[in-house]
Order: C-alpha cells, then structure tokens, then sequence
C-alpha cells in the first residue's frame, strides 16, 4: 500500500500545482476523512483493540476519492464520500479484502448519482503558477454537449484540446483527469517495485483504442479518435490504479484480461452512447460484480490434473 | 544465457545463500557414544538384532527392516551396545536407539574402504538390488524412502528415464554441491548401477544454474567414464526445482497425476548423495552409516561454516560442539533448508541417514510479520508449484470445509515446500494452516479408503 501512495505522489503534486490549495484541501479532507472513519469503525463499531489504519488502505482510498473529484467541491460532499466508500463499500463487507467495489470508484459513483450539479462544476485551472490552461469543460463533456447541439466531433476539438495539454497537465477535469503523464509515471513505478501486473491496464487500454479505432475509422464527425479516448477523462487513473486494485480484480491473468476488456467496452459504449460524457467509473464498478465468477472460471492450472 | 530448462507451474526465487560452497567436506572425528535410532527411513522402524552388552564392529547390521517398506540399520562405530531404549529425535518425539560406546574404529569383514573408483557395472540385477537393501541404502532427498524398493517398481511399471537430482534448490545447504564436486565419478558410477537395474533407460542429473563447478565436474566426470546415456542437465534457479514432481516436469515435461508415483509417467528420481550411496553399497559393501552436512546458516561467519562426513547417530550437540558452539545470533536451528527445514527442538537427538545440515539462522532470518488481511493478490497461487490455491484452501480451512472443500480444492497435493509462506506480502501462514487442513484430508481419504476396501471384501463374501 505504501508503493501505491508513493506511485500516487506525481499525480497529486501536479494536481496541486494546477488546482492550487482547493485541491489540497479535497485531497486533504479525503484522506483524513477515509482514515477517521476507518478507525471509528473499527473501534467503535467492530470493537477490535487494534485498528487496521497502519496497513494504508484508507490512505490509498482516500487519495483516489480525492483524486476523482472536482477540486471545487465542498467539505461536506468529500466527507459523505468518504463515509460512503470506507463505511459502505470496505466496512459493511469486513474491510480490507472483503469488499466487492472498489470503494473510491463507487464513492465517485455516489457522489455523481447525489450531487450531479457539484459533481460537474469543473473550473479552470487555477493553479499556484497560474498556468495558462484552458477554461471549461472537460474534454469529454465539452464533446457530449457539442454533439447534442449538434457539431462534429473536429469542431468541437478544433476550439483548443491538444494532446499535450492532456499528456501534461491543463485540461479540465478532477485530479485524476490533469496529467496523464504523471499517474503513467507512477504506474511504472508500481510495475518496476511488481505491485501490479500490467495485464488489466493493457487490455483496458487495447479494447479502447481498438473499438474506439473501429467506429473512428467508420465516422469521425461522430466518435472521436483512440488516443483522445486513452488520454481523457478517467481512463488512465482508472486502468492502472483503480481497475488493478487486488481486491476487486479477478485473481488470474485470463480473468484479468477478460475483465481489462469488459472494463474497456463498457466505458466507449457509455462515452459513445451512454448520457454520461465519462463511463470509466461505471465500467469499473460493473465489471467488479463480475470478479467473483472470473475467479470461479478461471483457476490456476493444477499440476498433474487436467 | 539460453533458456534453461525448469518446471512449468509456480515457484520462487529466494536468495540462495550458499555460503559455505568453498568449505570442502571435512572428516568429523567419532564421539564417545552414538545412539542410532530405528526410525530413519519412510515406513516402518527397524528391529533391533543386537542387545544391550554385544560387541559390534562398524559397518555391522544393528537392525532389521520391520516391514516391506523399512531398511537395514547398521552400526556407525565400533564399540560396546549400551543400551536400546527410547530417545528423542529432532523433533522431541520419542523414538527407540541404539546406545554404543565407541571402541576404535573397526569395520566389519568384506567392506572394501580403498578409494579406488570401481567403475565396472555388475551384471546381476537381483544380487546389486540386493545389495543396496542390505546395506540400508534409503533416499537421501529428504523423504528416506528405502531405495531397493523405489528400484523395483514391478513387473507391469517401465522406467523410462531416471533423474538423478542435483538441484539442491533449498537455500544454504551445499552437501549435494560438494559431493557432486568431490565424488562426482562415484555418483555417476551410481547413476550407471541403477540405470542397469531399472533396465537400461536413459538418465539425467539435473543442477541448478547456480552450481556451475558442479555441473562441469559432473560433465566431466560422465565423459571419463563414457557410460551411454547419461548426461547432465543444467536447470533454472527457481525454488523448488528439486522436488521430485517439479524435477519430472523440468527434465520430462511430464507431470505425476494426483496420488499417483513418478514410476506411473515412466520417471525415477534419486537425489545424488543417494546415487552415491548405491555406489559404495554395490562396489564397495558398505552400508550407509555415513553422509554430508552443512553447518551454515546467515549468523555465522564463513570460516564457522562446514560440510561435514558424519556418521549415524553422532549427537547434533557434539558436531555443533566440534564446530564452535551455537552461535550468539542463532533464534532459531533448523535442520535442512529454510524453505521446508523442521526446527531442531532438540539439540541431544542424533543424526540420522538423512541428516543434512544444521542451519543456524538470525532473529531477522525467521521474523515472522504482523499478519494483515488477505487482499487477494494471488501471489500465493502464483507462487504454488504444484498449481493450488493457498488463499482459498486457507479460506475453506477456516470455514472446516474438509471434503467438498478442501479435498476438491486438492489440499492432498500440497508438496509443503513453503513457496506461499514465501510470497505472501499480508504474511499470512498458509503453509501452517494447509498442512495441518491436509493431513486431516488425507486422514479422512485414507479412512474411506480403507471403508471401501472393507465393503468390497464383504461383497465378495
């Protein structure tokens, strides 16, 4: 857990300095919401004598909830967030290990389900460099709006969203969404220290750019291009830090690739087609209600039976 | 580097900690009193011949088998027979030895003590089996399964190929890499005795990488001798490539059905230091009351460090004696390797056929970690050479899910080697709880087992 904190570290530190202390603050209350109610928990509800906050999960939790907001977002929403993915999803399922969803993804889904308006509130960003950065929607959203008015898809990208900008830090977006070079660099770091496998995050990846090159290919004015689809919204926080989490993922790499795939889909059918501009959180959480038949299909080959 | 050959299912890479790989085997000097214990083989105790008084030489049959799957125990020394009474072995349980007061050192008649490599091959296949179960020749791998029985497999059973294993995979130990070093022609002399009495099938000797003096002076000592088919086969460093199954798969590409024995896909697997025991009880008549132990361990200096002949029966505590003492930092002995070594509870037991090292290792070496919870990360069955699951054979060992559970989960097959205790990053004691989960599975199958026999005896009736 503490390698996954370390591999956060770039993503955070780049978010602040895009986002400035509102960032900070969402990130900070998230933490230190997640472990409160973590020890609370278990102290005063599960009455253990010692409490599993040293083990760094809450931590980890709460920086991906803090880093799947907007950074306007009040107090308030961030700590019933927080309530929901320790108490709900980890606690009320006997904590670390036993959780079915992963509990900042379904935190996130909460909060977009209760609060939509705060939940879509991006501002630009405005952070301690006063960077020059773009103002407004995300990328995803502005594409969402723009088809419905009834634009193409080169238009609507034609009004300033570089790849760049994206890779590096600029758009709009939660933390999570700033820079894509950053959470990549901690997710190396999670494969060199053999944290994680790579095999989820690269068939997610995979799907993505193969479906989303299909129906590209078939019309651009209508459906944008895979390397927007990779570099967008929540889809590299989301393939190599939530959809990776051991918990929620299925045990074997065959259940891993087929759950990278239905994780992949999902998301392009719901950025495609779906009322939501971004789908990855919902892929997410969808495919972790499969994990448990993965793990029951796909088991370790035994030696010496067939 | 070309790829080298290894098993297909699981493994880990511990640091191998062969520290005393330069110390060249060291004769130890006799004790005043050895006690040799019955029980040092799979199967049934040995019967004492002699009673408490008699004069044997070294070299004596003391013992008798006490079973079809039992050996020959004979004396280490020469000497007068204390007494034969319950002893405690390593691990504290009581077993009956042999008491003798060493004498000098004189060996019984017909034991050939030159060292001059008798290289030809005897032709009579009953006459060299019988020899090797006169002279109590058992595995000295680790099982101590009694040798004469694993070469007869039957008439319906073909060998197809016998591997002799040098892989030594357990960290610290070097009495495998020694012997391959010093004795190489002996254990190929060996190798071609028991290739004769399986029928002529081809032979491997399988060592790990990390051994390459072993592996040359093995190729070498094979091309003096010029036996056909025999050869030496280099494998991967990976934790257990010295298990009898996963040697199988790495050498054949073969893999032993659940409960089955190797003979049933064609392979017999006999580790060196017992190749070189069929060599001295075929060529020379000598019985196995000697082997090699390593004294090692990560909290003792290398000039401390030992490989050791010791006969039968000599006191751990008088080789540790001999070696310098226990050293301060030990917190923990083992004997064998720290992958699948018992603790050694009890320094007074004595060493046995099998004995191969005494492995002294530090507080921070046997640490145990806070336990957290299980997140399901799979290391475990990654790790699982044999392909099961720790973390859901722990899961149904809490549940006491035994026979739909664990049983259908294979706990049986569980080879104990320790590889999920090893990876597991929550530090969770699989092995512990596993071990235990299959020995009461296989109570369990073994009781039907016997139940279904009853019934059908009674059918017939």
């Amino acid at each position: 857990m503490r390698d996954v904190v370390i591999a956060l570290m770039p993503a955070v530190i780049v978010s602040i300095l895009v986002y400035g202390w509102r960032e900070l603050m969402v990130l900070g209350v998230s933490v230190a919401s997640c472990v409160v109610f973590e020890y609370l928990i278990t102290r005063y509800l599960f009455k253990k004598e010692s409490t599993t906050i040293g083990d760094l999960s809450a931590v980890v939790t709460g920086i991906l909830l803090g880093m799947n907001l907007p950074f306007t977002s009040p107090w308030w929403i961030v700590c019933i967030g927080a309530l929901f993915a320790i108490g709900v999803v980890k606690m009320s399922f006997g904590g670390l290990g036993q959780n079915v969803f992963n509990p900042a993804i379904a935190a996130r889904v909460f909060l977009l389900i209760s609060f939509p308006v705060a939940m879509t509130r991006w501002e630009a960003p405005q952070g301690v460099f006063a960077l020059d950065a773009y103002s407004g929607p995300t990328p995803l959203g502005a594409i969402k709006e723009g088809l419905m008015n009834g634009s193409t898809v080169q238009d609507i990208l034609g009004e300033g969203f570089s790849y760049t900008q994206m890779l590096f830090a600029g758009i709009g977006g939660s933390a999570g969404e700033v820079s894509a070079i950053a959470l990549l660099l901690g997710f190396v770091y999670l494969l060199v220290r053999r944290v994680v496998r790579p095999h989820i995050t690269l068939s997610i990846w995979l799907t993505v750019f193969v479906f989303s090159g299909i129906m590209w290919l078939c019309d651009p004015s209508r459906f944008t291009d895979p390397v927007f689809n990779l570099l967008t919204g929540g889809m590299i926080l989301g393939s190599c830090f939530m959809a990776t989490d051991y918990v929620t993922s299925p045990m074997s790499v065959k259940g891993g690739i087929i759950y990278g795939i239905g994780i992949g889909l999902l998301t392009m059918l719901i950025r495609y087609f779906g009322s939501y501009p971004e789908g990855m959180s919902f892929a997410i959480l969808l495919m972790n209600i499969t994990v448990p038949l993965l793990n029951r299909a796909f088991h370790q080959k035994k030696y010496g039976r067939a | 580097m070309s790829k080298l050959t290894t098993f297909r299912i699981g493994g880990v890479h511990p640091d191998d900690a062969k520290l005393s790989r330069a110390c060249a085997i060291e004769v130890l000097p006799l004790p005043q009193t050895v006690y040799i214990s019955m029980a040092q083989h799979l199967g049934a105790p040995a019967k004492p011949v002699v009673a408490a008084g008699d004069k044997v030489k070294t070299g004596q049959v003391i013992a008798e088998p006490g079973g079809f799957i039992s050996a020959y125990v004979h004396s280490s020394v020469s000497g007068t027979v204390k007494s034969i009474a319950p002893r405690a072995d390593l691990a504290g349980r009581m077993v009956t030895h042999v008491e003798i007061a060493v004498e000098g050192d004189e060996w019984a008649e017909g034991i050939d003590l030159s060292d001059t490599l008798a290289s030809e091959i005897p032709q009579d296949v009953p006459a060299m089996l019988e020899c090797i179960k006169a002279c109590g020749v058992v595995g000295l791998g680790g099982a101590t399964f009694p040798t004469h029985v694993k070469l007869n497999p039957g008439p319906n059973a073909k060998a197809e190929c016998l591997i002799i294993n040098g892989a030594e995979c357990e960290p610290y130990l070097t009495s495998d890499f020694r012997i391959m070093l010093e004795r190489s022609r002996e254990i190929i002399v060996g190798a071609a005795i028991m290739q004769k009495i399986l029928g002529g099938c081809r032979c491997v000797v399988g060592i790990e990488e990390n051994k390459p003096e072993a592996i040359s002076a093995m190729e070498k000592a094979c091309a003096e001798l010029g036996y056909p088919d025999i050869s030496v086969l280099p494998l991967k460093k990976k934790y257990p490539q010295g298990g009898e199954k996963q040697l199988i798969d790495a050498v054949l590409r073969r893999q032993v059905k659940s409960g089955r024995l190797p003979i049933s896909e064609g392979a017999v697997v006999q580790n060196v230091a017992t190749s070189l025991a069929v060599y001295e009880a075929v060529q020379k008549h000598k019985p196995l009351i000697t082997n090699v132990l390593t004294i090692t361990g990560d909290c003792i200096p290398v000039e401390k460090q030992h490989n050791y002949l010791f006969r039968i029966g000599m006191p751990l505590s008088y080789i540790a004696e001999y070696a310098g003492g226990v050293p301060e930092g030990a917190a923990k002995i083992v004997s064998g390797g720290p992958m699948m070594g018992k603790a050694i509870v009890n320094l007074d037991a004595c060493t046995v056929k099998g004995s191969s090292s005494i492995l002294y290792l530090s507080a921070a070496a046997t640490r145990r970690g806070t336990e957290s919870a299980c997140i399901r990360c799979g290391r475990c069955a990654e790790a699982c050479p044999m392909g099961l699951e720790p973390f859901l054979l722990r899961r149904l060992a809490l549940a006491g899910d035994q026979e739909a559970g664990l049983e259908a989960n294979a706990v049986q097959d569980c080879i104990e080697c320790g590889c999920c205790l090893y990876s597991c990053p929550a530090q969770i004691p699989l092995l512990d709880i596993i071990r235990q989960s299959k020995a009461e599975v296989m109570s369990i199958m073994r009781a039907r087992a016997a139940e279904a026999k009853a019934a059908a005896a009674a059918s017939s009736k």
